[in-house]
């Protein structure tokens, strides 16, 4: 059962992002687990990809730290597995289409499926080649999350008729990575977005303070936060939980003021 | 199924943040390409600024001492700024200027690209920034100069393996960053669509002048055509007007580097596996998570993990053949023809010249085969030295 709609059902969500296997699986494994205590609605969880074009220098860097320990998509499907004996947090996992496709489409949504993965985030996948995993994402009951940009304007309306589970809203141009100033642009795109499907809208790139979560959470459905807290988990390695978790409460607070 | 696909290949698998880019720049071609006066002024570039066309040379001596088969060369290297990749910026660069577009950026790996697209938006008058990896600009440092005097900003890349691969991602990053004001070149028949339809139709001008050119001089079409291939613009050059001539053998040479076998190699049709990266489906160098390889080859226009769609599609259906050839017999074919012809080719181009000293003297004296000498070598002469053990000082 697609457990998705339970992280939008409790008011506006915070949804923390990190890399699987930065440092290590163990780490991340404690991490998820630590973060829906604290308050996270959905984790964004990454699976490390070499060439991840859609990334800043942050995710760029725990891509590759996760990739020079050997993790493989194997790996992470066993750490999910053992996280949903205990725990039922709605998850997305993140990743490029390649690792999808050399895996094996289907084995790998059969995968998600048994392993409680809720949805699925492919930067890489834009609305016209979704066909690649669609079918398989609808026979496994996973969602596969639409995302809109800036640049989207007229495609804003054909992407969001079309769209399940939420919409995720690109802030600004460019890659990931903290920014000091979040544009305007996404109040208005999460307005164009709700003429035509009442889907929640999360919002992210860019944004790491508690400030801007809040200003952000007060026409959106939720607030993605990932290079603040990768940056966390590079600068701390494997002592870095206390500190993620602190910066989770602190940001969860300021969303659910929005 | 998306737009701009050769049977399954091709596609446009990148971010949100860039389809309007590619959508406003295939609206643009379409409409542009049958512009008279967009189709006047790059005629005219590239007969008044480029130098074309470029002249098919009988290699007599390589003829005859090869014993086989008639050799002609396709002298891409004796267009301006010494390779064939001109053609297609001309009429990219031209083609931003049309769009409105005030900056260009662009991959480079050996840096001819990169030379050329900095060549051509200083010519008309665009801002120019060039990705190259940090392994390429030290392999190329000559062409990292050029660059810089032609006005151009060089970003060093030096994330991943540091090579062409990782100049892309970067490009990619940096297009996404501003579409608006900048228009992304790409130097071969790969990316999203409309990629590989507008790089190859840009450099359908060298096969389209083979042709021409071949039928005055020998009054019937070659036997064999044989280009290098890493994207794969000169190779789709010289093949696609010959493509609907069945008795032309079309030959490509991937760049084997050490062999095959080995790791240390970029032959992506003969080791690859079906995937998509950079934008397209098709063949990458990748191991079995999908995570894409680390490719090696001496020539660094050649040292790419992937291949253009359209050349995945002719090799699907065996219209065009794929060889791989390792750096030693390029590098012997980079001295032979140096020593025999008086040309220095590109080291990308010895890969073409390498083959066609294997296959001419297994050939009838009657027939024809034409190698696209894509580059000049001058770029090459400092690391082919130091592979052969010479330190020089520039």
């Amino acid at each position: 059962m697609n457990k998705l709609h339970k992280a939008f059902a409790k008011g506006k969500a915070f949804i923390p992002f990190i890399t699987a296997g930065d440092p290590s699986l163990e780490t991340t494994r404690e991490l998820v687990l630590q973060m829906a205590e604290a308050g996270a609605d959905l984790i964004e969880l990454g699976i490390p990809f070499s060439d991840p074009v859609a990334e800043g220098k942050v995710i760029q860097s725990a891509s590759i730290r996760a990739l020079s320990h050997g993790i493989t998509v194997d790996h992470i499907f066993s750490m999910l597995r053992d996280i949903r004996k205990t725990c039922s947090i709605p998850i997305a996992l993140m990743t490029y289409i390649n690792p999808i496709f050399a895996y094996g489409v289907h084995r790998f949504l059969n995968n998600c499926k048994d392993a409680g993965v809720d949805a699925l985030i492919v930067p890489d996948l834009p609305f016209e080649e979704k066909d690649e995993l669609m079918p398989f994402c609808l026979k496994c009951g996973v969602y596969l999350i639409s995302m809109i940009a800036p640049t989207s304007d007229k495609r804003i309306h054909m992407i969001a008729r079309e769209a399940q589970g939420f919409i995720y809203c690109v802030s600004s141009m460019g890659v990931t990575g903290v920014r000091k100033n979040i544009s305007s642009d996404a109040e208005q795109m999460v307005r164009l977005v709700k003429e035509v499907n009442d889907i929640p809208c999360a919002v992210g790139f860019g944004i790491s303070t508690p400030e801007q979560a809040a200003r952000i959470a007060k026409f959106a459905d939720g607030v993605i936060v990932g290079s603040a807290i990768v940056k966390i988990i590079e600068q701390y390695g494997s002592k870095c939980i206390p500190h993620v978790i602190e910066y989770v409460r602190t940001m969860k607070k300021a969303v659910k003021k929005g | 199924m998306s737009k701009g696909r050769f049977g399954i290949y091709g596609g446009q698998y990148i971010p949100e943040t860039l389809m309007s880019a590619v959508t406003e720049l295939e609206e643009a071609y379409n409409h542009f390409k049958n512009d008279p006066k967009f189709k006047a002024e790059l005629n005219s570039l590239l007969k008044n600024y480029a130098g074309r066309p470029s002249m098919l040379y009988f290699a007599e001596n390589m003829t005859k001492d090869l014993g086989g088969a008639k050799i002609y060369l396709k002298r891409e290297d004796l267009n301006h700024t010494g390779s064939h990749k001109i053609n297609n910026v001309l009429g990219q660069v031209l083609l931003a200027k049309y769009m409105g577009k005030t900056r260009v950026i662009a991959e480079t790996g050996a840096g001819q690209h990169g030379v050329a697209t900095a060549t051509a938006a200083a010519l008309l008058g665009l801002k120019c920034e060039i990705f190259m990896g940090k392994e390429d600009t030290q392999r190329q440092a000559l062409n990292v100069f050029r660059m810089r005097l032609l006005g151009a900003k060089v970003n060093v890349v030096d994330s991943g393996t540091q090579t062409l691969k990782d100049a892309v991602n970067e490009t990619l990053r940096e297009w996404s960053r501003r579409v608006k004001d900048t228009h992304y070149v790409l130097g071969s028949v790969m990316g999203p669509h409309p990629f590989p339809t507008i790089v190859r139709d840009f450099q359908n001008v060298i096969g389209q002048e083979v042709k021409e050119q071949i039928l005055e001089i020998e009054g019937r079409l070659p036997d064999v055509l044989i280009a290098c291939i890493g994207g794969g613009s000169n190779a789709i050059g010289l093949f696609y007007e010959f493509i609907q001539e069945p008795n032309v053998r079309l030959i490509g040479c991937e760049a084997a580097g050490h062999g095959v076998h080995t790791k240390k190699t970029a032959a992506t049709l003969a080791i690859g596996k079906l995937g998509i990266f950079h934008g397209m489906k098709s063949y990458f160098c990748q191991d079995e998570y999908g995570q894409i390889a680390p490719v090696y080859s001496i020539s660094a226009g050649l040292d790419y993990p992937g291949v253009g769609p359209e050349h995945a599609y002719l090799h699907e259906i065996g219209r065009a053949e794929y060889v791989a050839v390792t750096d030693n017999e390029a590098v012997e074919a980079f001295e032979y023809l140096s020593c025999v012809e008086g040309i220095i080719p590109a080291i990308e181009s010895a890969h073409a010249v390498a083959y066609a000293m294997k296959l001419a003297p297994k050939m009838e004296k009657d027939q024809i085969i034409v190698i696209g000498l894509s580059g000049r070598g001058d770029k090459d002469v400092a690391s082919i030295a130091r592979y052969m053990g010479v330190e020089i000082y520039e």
